[in-house]
């Protein structure tokens, strides 16, 4: 028998991330780069781990290869202790009634033993496609202090974006009486952030109800909050200040990289107290060159800037030839920009490479129909000719070989 | 597959006078070098790259920052069950600590005698290269010989440590060594890497001890020539060894050179280090840099040309620095002024200063002053 844990915490990673097109084509959207180091899991894993929460499941189903590589052991967040530690949860057959991860609720449900090895008090909920710090046994603290069986995290988001979110409904001690799935006519402005404390015993019993309803979709939004509910069961909205971004889309995770450039943005990853870790590469330090020129823009190691960049996300061993032009873009690990190509408004992905003189997105004032413009993306390991032009909002993928598309 | 059946031996305290001002609170091993590293990474990481699983790293004196960046060897992959990092300090029954390689060595006999590696390299730590130890392995297996040393050919560096010049005949057999030779121009220099036989390592040590015999060169190489089979690997890429300020400064400074970079970090053989999980570097509006090497965690808002930032550096707003070598942590104030200037870690340079070294002479700010 595993030693008690008070607190364990389950990372649902296993979602497609369909809106990230290419950038998860091959790859998980919980291992998609970000922030010129990061990925996307390394946040929540990161949180765990200054938290203090040591045991730590992370659901994966959709493409889990770079995922369970990049999580590992779990070493660089320290959650490789003896007891302890991270574990990547896929679903798996079993003697009867296999299946795969029907919805968050049920992603939970299959994994009912590994949580019950540790007896926990308390498991937290998180997902694995959101930017933000925060301090987890705060939230539990609370949890406690009301004596919840479900406490939601909530951001106050502006009544006019409000309709986007999955609303709650609170009286003024924070207990909730209704939820309000993206409404039209907002009654509140507190955004249900996917954040969740269960107190165990209580989630546990509304998990197998809910896996008894061949009704439900196995949604803990659309189904288990709402059934606790229902059922009379205390849930608390946890007010949440700071930074949280949701990065599922190509805009979002284009906005999400930019805000780490603008100063007033309260998302400082420069903080000692709560470092957000990664698995690091083994490259020297940036070098920029006589001839470059770098302002307003975020650079990782092993990378060479020979161009121009302003407000730039590189990450690690990215190369920037002369006379190249990167603006409001991310170039990803690996990728090559080169000679007198320009990129703006743009995600670059892994290991592409824009050919000389190729032109990759452009600025919205300089497009005559507003409406058609966007962030242009280029899949991992594409190669885009010399003199190309991608067009704005354009999404270009890798070329599939001969081979792959015979096979298919 | 790895494992080489080599065991790495890394002086850690070696010619640290050279380098009094870096030296004073650490190890020349520890001496912080381009940007986020210590010179003992490059001597560990080729160890490593070249499948070497167990280190011991000797040390003398001043090794708590040495301690603290190895740790368990994580880093280099060196914390393991079987074998690793062994960091090995003074051990001696008598009251003096030793200094000497071979007093150091005889005080290991028992980490020497009870380690199962056939071979042993020793290896000192104050020069960086990127070092393919096991073609160094090879030509020493296929050449019959006893033991290997390594040199270079060419001019022997001002000031270097204790410095041999060796007489390598066509089959690559050294027939002569001379000790700190008065030559000028072009010979055979030696570099401080050393591969053998850990039972010859063993009889060697063994033997200048009981002859009271302590000195590395003239003793364990010199006088054994005639006796042994040595043989000489000649290595022909990028080094430089750290035999005095002006050095370790030039040392970084070649770093802006693409080539010396592509060598050094050759991504088939990368350099490790020890983590810290800072953020990418960030530049401000307004910043402008030229020609320099910045690494993770710093924060640009003025100007610097021909620099090496290492990790945590915030260059503050309207700031000129140029021709730096600026370590872990440093501070620079608004509006300063910074030529030719080395700053050790956690220096505060406050608004509106202004320093000037020269060339040939860098102005050296100790660890944490506050200017």
């Amino acid at each position: 028998m595993l030693p008690k844990q008070e607190v364990i915490a389950m990372i649902l990673a296993g979602g497609q991330g369909s809106r990230l097109g290419v950038l998860t084509r091959t790859n998980a959207k919980p291992a998609v780069p970000y922030g010129g180091k990061y990925r996307i899991i390394d946040f929540p894993l990161s949180n765990c781990a200054n938290s203090g929460i040591e045991t730590v499941g992370v659901l994966t189903q959709y493409q889990p290869l770079e995922l369970n590589e990049y999580i590992g052991t779990g070493q660089p967040w320290d959650l490789d202790s003896m007891n302890a530690g991270v574990r990547v949860l896929p679903p798996y057959q079993r003697s009867s009634g296999s299946d795969w991860y029907k919805g968050t609720a049920n992603a939970i449900y299959q994994n009912i033993p590994y949580i019950e090895r540790y007896d926990p008090e308390y498991v937290v909920i998180l997902s694995g496609d959101h930017i933000y710090k925060m301090d987890y046994s705060k939230m539990v603290a609370y949890h406690k202090e009301h004596n919840a069986a479900c406490t939601i995290a909530v951001l106050d988001v502006p009544l006019a974006e409000a309709s986007r979110f999955g609303i709650l409904n609170t009286k003024p001690d924070g207990t909730v009486y209704e939820f309000d799935e993206k409404p039209a006519h907002p009654k509140s402005t507190l955004a249900s952030m996917g954040i969740y404390v269960f107190t165990w015993k209580k989630l546990r019993k509304f998990l197998e109800l809910d896996e008894a309803d061949p009704n439900s979709s196995n949604d803990f939004g659309k189904n288990v909050l709402p059934a606790m509910l229902n059922a009379g069961e205390h849930l608390v909205a946890y007010p949440f200040e700071g930074y949280w971004k949701d990065v599922g889309t190509i805009d979002s995770l284009w906005e999400s990289n930019m805000d780490l450039l603008n100063p007033n943005v309260p998302l400082d990853l420069s903080d000692e107290s709560w470092k957000i870790y990664s698995r690091n590469p083994a490259m020297p330090p940036h070098y920029v060159s006589r001839d470059a020129k770098v302002q307003n823009s975020l650079i990782a190691e092993g990378t060479n800037v020979y161009g121009t960049i302003d407000f730039a996300v590189l990450f690690a061993g990215v190369y920037i030839a002369p006379g190249a032009v990167v603006r409001d873009s991310i170039i990803m690990p690996g990728a090559r920009v080169e000679e007198g190509a320009v990129v703006q408004y743009a995600i670059v992905a892994e290991n592409a490479v824009i050919g000389k003189d190729a032109v990759v997105g452009q600025r919205p004032e300089d497009m005559e129909k507003k409406d058609e413009w966007g962030v242009a993306v280029v899949g991992p390991n594409c190669v885009i000719e010399p003199g190309t032009v991608v067009a704005p909002k354009a999404m270009v993928a890798a070329q599939t070989k001969p081979a792959e598309e015979a096979a298919k | 597959m790895n494992g080489n059946n080599i065991l790495g031996i890394i002086f850690a305290n070696i010619h640290d006078e050279k380098v009094r001002e870096l030296t004073e609170t650490r190890t020349m091993a520890s001496v912080p070098f381009g940007g986020r590293y210590r010179l003992i990474d490059f001597t560990l990481s080729n160890m490593v790259n070249s499948g070497i699983n167990k280190v011991g790293v000797i040390t003398k004196s001043n090794y708590q920052s040495l301690m603290d960046h190895l740790g368990s060897g994580k880093a280099w992959d060196l914390s393991r069950k079987r074998d690793g990092l062994f960091i090995l300090p003074p051990f001696s029954s008598g009251p003096v600590a030793y200094n000497s390689r071979i007093e150091s060595l005889s005080s290991i006999m028992r980490f020497l005698n009870h380690s199962s590696e056939e071979f042993v390299i020793l290896s000192d730590s104050d020069f960086v290269c990127n070092l393919d130890l096991k073609d160094v392995l090879d030509s020493h297996i296929k050449s019959e010989a006893d033991v290997t040393v390594l040199y270079r050919y060419g001019r022997i560096p001002e000031k270097y440590g204790e410095p041999m010049s060796f007489d390598v005949d066509p089959d690559g057999m050294v027939r002569d060594a001379l000790v700190s030779p008065h030559i000028e121009g072009a010979c055979n220099y030696s570099i401080p890497v050393i591969l053998l036989r850990r039972e010859l390592l063993i009889t060697m040590i063994s033997d200048c001890v009981s002859r009271n015999l302590y000195d590395f060169t003239r003793d364990f190489i010199q006088r054994n020539i005639g006796q042994y089979r040595f043989h000489g690997y000649e290595f022909t890429g990028y080094i430089h060894s750290i035999c005095s300020m002006n050095d370790y400064f030039e040392a970084n400074m070649e770093l802006m050179d693409p080539k010396v970079r592509a060598e050094l970090f050759n991504s088939a053989r990368p350099i490790y280090t020890k983590v810290r999980d800072d953020m990418p570097a960030r530049y401000g509006l307004g910043s402008e840099i030229s020609n320099s090497l910045v690494a993770d965690g710093c924060v640009i808002e003025g100007t610097v040309e021909n620099c090496v930032l290492f990790r945590g550096v915030h260059i503050g707003k309207g700031a000129h620095v140029r021709n730096c070598v600026i370590m872990q942590d440093t501070q620079i104030g608004e509006n300063c002024k910074l030529d030719y200037v080395i700053m050790d870690k956690d220096v505060t340079i406050k608004d509106e200063r202004s320093l000037m070294g020269f060339q040939s002479y860098p102005v050296f700010i100790s660890k944490a002053s506050v200017v």
